[in-house]
């Protein structure tokens, strides 16, 4: 590196192989216990569909597994590492003890099909979550079903789409904002509704006049993320909410963004039918590298009827349950119950939270954005200068001057012991710098996030040459990603070694 | 509130350096009428030790110490220890899906090899970085297998697991794709006769399960001949994934969907599990989900990125091949770690131990009912008795055993039928225990009002 830089972490710099290059015949890292019942034949019970071979499985031992999966991880980044500014992915703290409580044994080994009599603290589990979520969202019923943010919205768009069946037609369209995220338009097409885009507003909020005017009888539904991708409040909400229901559509909410606005205002009480949340970002459920996630979807009463089955029932005699008979259903989503393990952590975050926690953790979150905001103002273009709310969105007008874009910004910021903001997104900003700090980082933390964006910044200035090349410190520098979509080679095979 | 990192003080500082006068003229964006004046309705801040409390006690309500002999989708095996271990390392969990690849080599390398095993086990040429489940793998291969053959017709078997089917019928519904199910015969597989009536030139695919709901092992080979007679594709899923190791794959489908829970994923009352899609080369445009690819960085070293994104809704929007953005990454660590640690040799060994634990409790609970559908199977079979089974399971829950999945809710004409599992946790003694129970009811008269019949089915 050719500036001292206030905060630099190295990754550990070994030569760990794949592990199909460790292995050789007669290391094992299993023992099965001996059998307690007659040995079999498998050739005989089997006949033919007998597996004779498992071609090239590893066999290796304990220690070089542990060794193994222990170097890779030191070539990651993450939270515990530092702070992780991807805007809209809400990349918060994740608790230790979410983890302790979701491995007792009872609900870690429970059978998603035991007896409800012996299923109560699951069920309860499941209960008062759905009881949390819904008083936070402002809604009146929720399913936990959705396995992810993407597939809440699945789910929540054939909800819909139900809806309207009922009254006659599904209609045809859905409208979606140019600021939204691609899930958005990839589920509506799923659903079967074209996709209508909906321009922004020089302060970056939905037009109204053009929701007027592309509002109609054909129109599903307006699919709104709020705070948008901007982090930017949509401050006619009532507006949007009223044209909709106008003229008999919807307005669901992707809640992606909901890490600004628990405990402050709920969704349910500005005009939104139907939401999906994500524990993921919100409640603090960790990404793991990209998943699990986990996508409930609150609703108003009027789509109760078309909530996928089983829904989590309190029984005459008490007990808690789940109800299949619901004939309006959408159907399953998903094999069981959903994530349940994400229930657990969800609901252990907002426990640990309590009402006063939660409240604070959004002051907390839109604090810090408007806190990195100010920081940056002026040294990075700020394409929209409306009031941020847990996201700040710069781009790089002012680098691009020089040929640095936001990608090697990025890549620099990563030399300095960050993680890159989210490039490049949202489309309607080109060049995009989206930054989300969330409410885990600390003053200290975001003084040195803060003080590297504008060292780099300098750089650029100074050395642009230098910052196209970043990063300088990684284990491995900027991979060849055209080759690799183009002859890609998706299986390590042993000539490849 | 103890995870935030500030001081009143750092708040008044930030406040003052953007110049604000409180934390409410941060929010004034939101209109006034819709704000939140009060407290929001949830349980009160809780310690660490309360919140550990509250959930031992959810633990202990939830079936804490019993033997099971459920499976049906969702298979209790043990789980190495390191497992968790090494899943627990901030560095996998606490990491964001390895866009920037420069930093998150470890996900991505450890992505590459589970995608080498899963071709390895399966006999296919790709596989994906993770679906959610097996359920909506099973779901998105068929979408997938509609998109590669321009039809929209669907055959599925009705020996697939019951909750997959419901969720096909889900997502084909309102892309009004027609659903034809094809019964099983008198063996619990496939009726190819059947079969052979259902398909056409518009059927897009074939949906089968392998090992079936019934734990037995389908016809791979006739049946791909049949649907590729057509042009049909086939699409085989697997739900147990640890009969990979004695089972020969169903080399012949087009596309594989799994759910690899077997693998290291603890059953978690459903979730979350992991799902995955294999397929063939040439299918690997139309594939949804995740991939990762080796490629080389300036220097020539080897290093890993995500690839084939241009199938993906982050860059196509309504013309990807999914909406799916976050997937099972941890999950799928979970799996690569179980699927290392057993490895060539392990996962026969741990395969044959469930295959024999199966026969014998077949052989032992044959003694006393009648176990249906002959021929090879893996770790499930049916089992049809004179009695409810509601009211032997509502028994074995004295000897803290949780008895089959009955099958009345499914599958009606099998009469007092229930699915029952062995794994290798599956003790003698626990097996001959719940088969002398089964015998207790054997040409019984006593009627439901005489015992505590426990709803069980779902």
């Amino acid at each position: 590196m050719t500036r001292s830089t206030p905060k630099a972490t190295r990754h550990i710099n070994q030569n760990e192989g794949l592990i199909f290059e460790k292995s050789s015949p007669g290391k094992a890292a299993w023992r099965l216990p001996p059998l307690d019942v007659p040995e079999v034949d498998a050739s005989k019970l089997l006949g033919s569909a007998e597996r004779k071979d498992l071609g090239h499985m590893p066999e290796v031992s304990e220690i070089e597994i542990i060794r193994h999966f222990t170097r890779l991880s030191t070539w990651n980044y993450a939270i515990d590492l530092g702070m992780y500014p991807l805007g809209s992915c809400t990349m918060k703290y994740n608790p230790r003890v979410n983890e302790v409580v979701a491995r007792f044994d009872g609900l870690a080994n429970a059978h998603p099909y035991q007896p409800e009599r012996i299923s109560q603290g699951a069920l309860s589990i499941m209960k008062t979550l759905s009881d949390c979520l819904t008083e936070i969202t402002g809604m009146d019923a929720i399913t936990l079903q959705p396995a992810a943010g993407a597939h809440g919205e699945l789910t929540g768009l054939l909800m819909v789409r139900a809806y309207h069946q009922s009254k006659g037609s599904p209609r045809k369209k859905i409208l979606i904002p140019d600021s939204a995220h691609g899930t958005n338009p990839a589920t509506a097409a799923m659903v079967g509704y074209a996709v209508e885009n909906l321009k922004s507003n020089a302060q970056g909020m939905v037009d109204i006049a053009a929701l007027q005017a592309q509002m109609n009888e054909h129109v599903a539904a307006l699919m709104l993320t709020n705070p948008n991708t901007l982090g930017i409040f949509e401050q006619e909400i009532h507006k949007i909410a009223d044209i909709m229901h106008a003229k008999g559509g919807l307005l669901y909410m992707d809640g992606a963004n909901m890490n600004a606005l628990v405990g402050k205002v709920r969704p349910g009480d500005f005009g939104v039918d139907l939401m999906h949340l994500n524990l993921h970002k919100t409640f603090s459920t960790p990404h793991g590298g990209g998943g699990p996630g986990s996508g409930p979807v609150a609703i108003k009463r009027i789509l109760e009827p078309f909530l996928p089955a089983p829904v989590v029932i309190t029984k005459d005699d008490g007990t808690l349950g789940f109800e299949y008979n619901r004939p309006h259903s959408v159907g399953r989503v998903r094999a069981f119950y959903g994530n349940f393990g994400m229930f657990v952590r969800a609901l252990a975050y907002t426990l640990a939270n309590g009402p006063d926690g939660l409240r604070q953790t959004t002051e907390d979150a839109v604090l810090n954005a408007n806190y990195i905001r100010k920081g940056l103002e002026g040294v990075y273009d700020l394409p929209y200068s409306t009031p941020t709310m847990h996201e700040v969105v710069f781009s790089d007008k002012l680098q691009a001057r020089k040929g640095v874009k936001t990608m090697d910004i990025a890549k620099r910021l990563i030399d300095y012991g960050f993680h890159p903001y989210t490039t490049a997104f949202p489309l309607i900003v080109p060049g995009a710098l989206m930054i989300e700090p969330t409410e885990s980082e600390s003053k200290e933390e975001m003084d040195l996030f803060i003080q590297a964006l504008k060292s780099i910044a300098d750089e650029v200035q100074e050395d642009p040459q230098m910052v196209l090349d970043a990063p300088h410190s990684t284990r491995v520098s900027r991979l060849d990603e055209v080759t690799a979509a183009r002859k890609p080679i998706l299986r390590w095979k042993p000539e490849l070694s | 509130m103890r995870y935030l990192p500030k001081s009143p003080a750092d708040r008044e500082a930030i406040l003052k350096a953007i110049g604000a006068r409180s934390i409410d003229d941060l929010f004034a964006p939101i209109p006034a009428e819709y704000r939140l004046e009060r407290d929001l309705t949830v349980p009160r801040q809780m310690a660490e030790s309360e919140i550990m409390d509250w959930f031992r006690e959810r633990s202990r309500e939830n079936g804490e110490g019993y033997a099971t002999f459920l499976g049906a989708g969702a298979y209790h095996h043990y789980r190495p220890v390191i497992i968790d271990s090494l899943i627990s390392r901030g560095e996998f969990l606490t990491a964001y899906t390895p866009y920037q690849a420069e930093i998150s080599q470890g996900t991505l390398q450890s992505i590459f090899e589970f995608q080498t095993m899963i071709c390895e086990l399966t006999g296919m040429e790709v596989a994906n970085a993770s679906m959610y489940d097996g359920s909506t793998a099973a779901a998105e291969a068929v979408m997938m297998a509609v998109r590669l053959t321009g039809r929209r017709s669907v055959v599925i078997g009705r020996s697939v697991h019951p909750e997959y089917r419901e969720v096909l019928e889900t997502y084909a519904h309102h892309q009004s794709l027609p659903l034809n199910t094809v019964t099983f015969s008198d063996s619990g597989r496939l009726d190819l006769k059947d079969l052979e009536q259902s398909i056409s030139q518009e059927t897009a695919c074939v949906l089968i399960q392998s090992p079936n709901f019934f734990g037995s092992i389908e016809d791979v080979a006739a049946v791909a001949e049949i649907a590729h007679q057509q042009g049909a594709m086939l699409v085989v899923s697997i739900a147990e994934a640890v009969s990979l190791g004695i089972i020969e794959p169903p080399r012949q489908a087009d596309v594989i969907s799994m759910e690899a829970q077997s693998f290291g994923v603890p059953l978690g009352f459903g979730g979350p599990y992991c799902g995955v899609i294999a397929t063939r080369e040439q299918f690997v445009r139309q594939m949804p989900g995740r991939l990762v690819g080796q490629t080389t960085d300036k220097n020539g070293k080897r290093g890993f990125v995500l690839t084939l994104a241009t199938r993906e809704q982050h860059i196509r929007r309504e013309k990807a091949t999914s909406n799916i953005c976050t997937n099972q990454a941890l999950v799928a660590l979970m799996v690569n770690i179980f699927m290392t640690v057993y490895g060539k040799t392990g996962l026969r060994e741990l395969a044959k131990q469930n295959l024999a634990k199966t026969a014998y409790a077949a052989g032992q609970f044959g003694k006393h009912a009648r176990v249906l559908f002959p021929g090879a199977r893996f770790n499930e079979f049916v089992l049809q008795t004179s009695e409810d089974p509601y009211a032997i399971n509502s028994r074995l829950l004295g000897h803290k055993i949780v008895g089959g999945l009955p099958l009345k809710k499914f599958y009606p004409e099998l009469g007092n039928a229930a699915l029952w599992c062995c794994t290798e946790l599956s003790t003698r003694t626990v097996i001959d225990t719940a088969a002398g129970v089964v015998s207790e009811g054997k040409g019984s008269l006593r009627s439901e009002n005489e015992i505590d019949v426990q709803e069980v089915v779902r």
